[in-house]
């Protein structure tokens, strides 16, 4: 119990497995090197209409179907700001400690491409909405790191253009257009593959926490870019860094970072110098690939967007955003350890999602025995959930009942064993009896009455009484069998405690 | 005979029941028709003005008409009306019809009035003659070998040739009023954001305003006080209550004006506007109030501040226009890239292009703060200048122009002078301040000389006040 333990709906957090496709360089030179990365996260923010229009931000719809003029760009429009986009970027970035910023002010990225109706961005350039701020997270080995934000601003998505196979022509669906994003940009504070990683899983476990973006990677609502440079170790700056694009998961990430690094050093090594490029990930070879380089002659031409009032943020609103936050991951996390006494172990399995983690929560304010309510997390519930792929709020036992099983075994009323194999099943189907209700019909109550369990003690040893000499002269492994009699004469009810405590006053006088 | 002259005349003749809607609309069609050289209009709406009328003749009989009831009026190709089609007189928007419509039209057909067409203006609202549209060139109605001005000539036109009772334009940087100028109307640039600009299709987002031209100070002011006012479609426009301008006309105080050495001492002045304009501050002075001349040392970098910022912003707000949505998309393309090239070469015209590149080139990171920056710099400069003059004096008043129309083609080769004829009315487009134009005589050939009065902010009200008393000094 407690090793294999991941929540169906996360990926596994440690031990990432690289594949390297071939060993290139030693590891000796390798060592000489420090790899330098940042991160910049967008996260698609799960409101119900479009960053500065009304339509549906739903998900699956038939193509071009959440398109008003105003998501078109028709002639004659304006947008306006959701405000509740902007109450979920001002969430994150509460959540990692930034400044928040009052004055919010847009601007415009100008660029042309078919999935962009306006020929422009409207995005934030110079005063985000969130700066600074950190997010801290956990190395495989334990190591508590803390990784600097630069910044988060807001933005609205582009449209999506579809190479359908057998068609000469592109065609675009707008739908996605104008879709709230967040961009969370990193300062260059990552060092390895496995630091990336934990990043990104501590900001999908942050979003999701917020119930600001649903974090899903391979769907596109969470999406990575890694600014990746390498230096000799001690040297003060930074090299030539290189944009990697289209990793579409975290694994992906990692196994970028990783070839990167080798390439970089690869080339450093034998005298050739880095460019500045953006370059594209192929998830197949594990590669990646520069692009056309016309995407570094980009001038975005970025200027204060004019069609838009700038967006004060309140004391008023600041303060009624910052109550409705929820409890973060990390904040229960050591609540667990330290209010609960649980192992970082357990603290880490029971916070990777905020369902689980508040379903403990209100386990642990039913009983006190908080180690016994975490085995049981981590146990027989996340075994059936993962069994049937559920989630946990499918999970048809109320934390109210699961604390009376609990509190059944503590009271030593049922066995472990009991609970674990005979009522726990029963409780997930029947939704009405209670745990006790259960044992009793099953039987299954303890005897841990002393004056009844004597009795049958005195009889097995009776019974047995060759075995009791050979114990008395020091096969004490005997006792095994004696409490086996125990359990058999009581069918099974006989609490053990009470049961090994009587077998051994009588064996020892 | 003329009809119709004042939205007063209309209501006089509709409350003794001498006329009625279709009536009016079928005298406007006519005159339309009758003049339909001067190419003021670029599409007359006959049929549903003829129904509207109707539906509002109802209305007067049944006692619920609006109080725009009887008002005709055209829209400048800009402003969008939907299930109409508009084109912002460019090819590149042929055959666009709007799904939805400006709101400052909509406030207007709210209480009744009747849209009867749209009107001709420059491409995208640029230029100073209309001459720069695809649906050709606007005769000057006072002499038709000349511009009406520009960018809203059409609007201008159908209002000096009595084709409608007033009608819109637009004014990022004096297209309304140099027009109002160059055809002896009343032209008001409201302030910056105090008309809503959703469905006005951007030329310069932080500059355009929505205008009016009208005979008479009382129909503009009663059209602009229906217009302005908040707007959920639109996250700038001001939330500041309208007052009811046309019932605050009455003016009977003495005031501080201002006036600019530096305009009345450009050498590019037209000496009949120096005179006329120094004469009606002899005439103000005479009446007692205060005159002075103050100093406007930024006049000279007030141009190239404006063209910096407006082409920035309108190199931007053009970009949609790329073939791929809507519109025209050029039928040589073969690939994305020419399709943006050739569609957007092809569909512009020499003006707009001229603008998109100037505006590309400021905003570019080798130049952007060479120029960008330092052109906002300016215009805060400006924009705290003006503001602090007009806490000093109550209007300043100015030539509205620094000649008089000019003939066809008389600064095509020359865009630098074409862009000289806004030198006047930049300032206030610039500070975001309104500004009023005002018929103030003629010059020699009988061309209209304009006058202009500018305010401080949402002080729309006392500029109606001052520009209905001027106008009648200036008559006696």
């Amino acid at each position: 119990m407690g090793s294999n333990l991941v929540l169906p709906e996360f990926e596994p957090i440690f031990g990432i497995l690289v594949v390297k496709i071939e060993e290139m360089i030693s590891a000796e030179i390798k060592n000489k090197y420090e790899l330098v990365v940042g991160l910049e996260v967008h996260a698609q923010l799960l409101t119900q209409s479009k960053m500065y229009t009304a339509d549906s931000t739903e998900f699956g719809n038939l193509p071009n179907t959440q398109i008003s003029v105003i998501t078109l760009g028709h002639p004659g429009t304006l947008p306006k700001v959701n405000r509740k986009a902007v109450e979920y970027a001002i969430k994150m970035g509460l959540a990692c400690n930034s400044n928040i910023t009052r004055t919010n002010i847009f601007a415009r990225k100008n660029y042309f491409y078919p999935d962009l109706p306006k020929g422009y961005q409207i995005t934030q350039d110079k005063g985000p909405i969130c700066v600074g701020g950190e997010v801290p997270i956990t190395l495989p080995d334990g190591t508590q790191k803390s990784i600097a934000l630069t910044r988060i601003h807001m933005e609205e998505d582009a449209g999506k253009s579809m190479h359908l196979a057998g068609e000469v022509d592109t065609l675009v669906d707008f739908n996605r257009a104008g879709v709230p994003l967040i961009e969370i940009v990193s300062e260059p504070d990552i060092r390895s593959s496995d630091e990336a990683y934990a990043y990104l899983v501590e900001i999908k476990k942050l979003v999701r926490y917020l119930e600001i973006c649903d974090g899903n990677m391979e769907e596109g609502s969470l999406r990575c870019d890694a600014n990746i440079s390498v230096r000799l170790r001690g040297a003060k700056e930074y090299g030539k860094k290189v944009e990697v694009k289209n990793m579409n998961s975290f694994r992906n990430v990692s196994r970028a970072i990783e070839h990167e690094f080798e390439r970089q050093i690869e080339l450093i090594e034998a005298g050739i110098e880095i460019i500045s490029e953006t370059r594209t990930f192929d998830a197949t070879t594990g590669t990646t690939s520069g692009m056309r380089t016309k995407e570094d002659l980009n001038d975005y031409r970025y200027f204060p967007e004019p069609d838009l009032s700038p967006v004060i943020v309140s004391e008023e609103w600041l303060a009624s955003i910052q109550e409705s936050m929820p409890a973060l991951p990390r904040e229960l996390y050591n609540k667990f350890i330290r209010e609960y006494g649980l192992p970082e172990y357990d603290a880490g399995v029971l916070t990777d999602s905020k369902e689980i983690a508040l379903y403990f929560e209100e386990l642990c304010g039913l009983i006190h025995n908080y180690k016994a309510a975490s085995n049981w997390m981590m146990g027989p519930v996340k075994s059936y959930l993962n069994e049937l792929t559920l989630h946990i709020s499918d999970f048809p036992i109320s934390p109210r009942r699961l604390a009376e099983l609990i509190e059944l075994i503590d009271e030593g009323k049922v066995s472990f064993s009991a609970a674990s194999q005979k009522i726990y099943p029963i409780l997930l189907e029947d939704k009405v009896k209670t745990p006790l209700e259960i044992a009793q019909s099953q039987n299954l109550i303890q005897e841990s009455n002393e004056e009844s369990i004597k009795p049958l003690v005195e009889s097995v040893l009776a019974e047995n009484s060759a075995k009791v000499a050979e114990y008395r002269s020091g096969k004490k492994g005997l006792m095994g069998m004696f409490m086996g009699q125990v359990m058999k004469k009581s069918q099974g009810k006989a609490d053990p405690k009470v049961a090994t405590k009587i077998l051994t006053e009588l064996l020892e006088n | 005979m003329e009809k119709f002259l004042s939205f007063d005349d209309i209501q006089k003749s509709l409350e003794i029941r001498e006329t009625d809607c279709k009536a009016i609309v079928n005298y406007y069609l006519q005159n339309i028709q009758t003049k339909a050289h001067l190419n003021a209009f670029v599409e007359v709406y006959k049929e549903s003005a003829l129904e509207q009328a109707a539906k509002v003749d109802e209305k007067i009989a049944s006692g619920k008409a609006g109080r725009l009831a009887g008002m005709v009026i055209g829209i400048k190709d800009v402003l969008v009306y939907k299930d109409h089609e508009f084109n912002a007189s460019s090819k590149i928007l042929k055959g666009f019809i709007s799904q939805f419509t400006a709101t400052a039209v909509q406030r207007l057909i709210d209480e009744d009035a009747i849209i009867i067409g749209r009107l001709n203006c420059d491409e995208f609202g640029m230029g100073s003659s209309n001459e720069n549209s695809v649906h050709g060139k606007v005769l000057n109605a006072a002499d038709e070998s000349r511009v009406p001005g520009g960018s809203s000539g059409g609007s201008a036109v159908a209002v000096q040739a009595n084709l409608c009772t007033v009608s819109l334009g637009t004014d990022t940087g004096g297209s309304v009023r140099q027009p109002a100028a160059f055809t002896g109307l009343v032209g008001i640039k409201p302030t910056y954001s105090r008309v809503s600009r959703w469905g006005l299709i951007a030329y310069a987002s932080s500059f355009d305003t929505i205008g009016i031209f009208s005979r008479n100070i009382r129909d503009n002011a009663l059209v602009m006080e229906i217009m302005a006012g908040p707007d959920n479609f639109d996250s700038t426009a001001s939330r500041k209550p309208v007052p009811k301008y046309s019932e605050l006309l009455h003016f009977d105080k003495r005031v501080k004006i201002a006036y600019l050495k530096e305009t009345i001492e450009s050498p590019a002045l037209q000496k009949e506007i120096k005179e006329n304009t120094l004469s009606i501050l002899e005439r103000l002075k005479e009446e007692g109030h205060e005159v002075e001349e103050v100093e406007f040392p930024l006049l000279k970098y007030v141009l190239p501040t404006y063209y910096i910022l407006t082409t920035a912003e309108a190199s931007s707000n053009l970009s949609r226009y790329d073939g791929v949505k809507y519109g025209f998309r050029s039928p040589n393309a073969h690939n994305l890239e020419s399709m943006y090239k050739m569609t957007r070469s092809e569909g512009f015209g020499e003006e707009v292009k001229r603008r998109i590149m100037l505006g590309t080139f400021v905003l570019s990171a080798s130049y952007y703060d060479a120029y960008f920056t330092k052109a906002q710099k300016v215009r805060r400069l400006i924009k705290e200048f003006t503001e602090n003059l007009l806490n000093k004096y109550d209007y300043i008043l100015l030539p509205t122009t620094p000649s008089t129309a000019f003939k066809f083609g008389e600064h095509s080769n020359d865009p630098v002078a074409m862009y000289l004829e806004d030198l006047f009315t930049v300032q206030a487009s610039v500070s975001g301040v309104p500004a009023l134009s005002l018929p103030n005589g003629k010059d020699q050939q009988g061309l209209p000389i304009g006058i202009q009065v500018m305010a401080n902010s949402f002080k729309e009200a006392e500029l109606y006040a001052f520009g209905s008393y001027l106008m009648e000094l200036s008559n006696n």
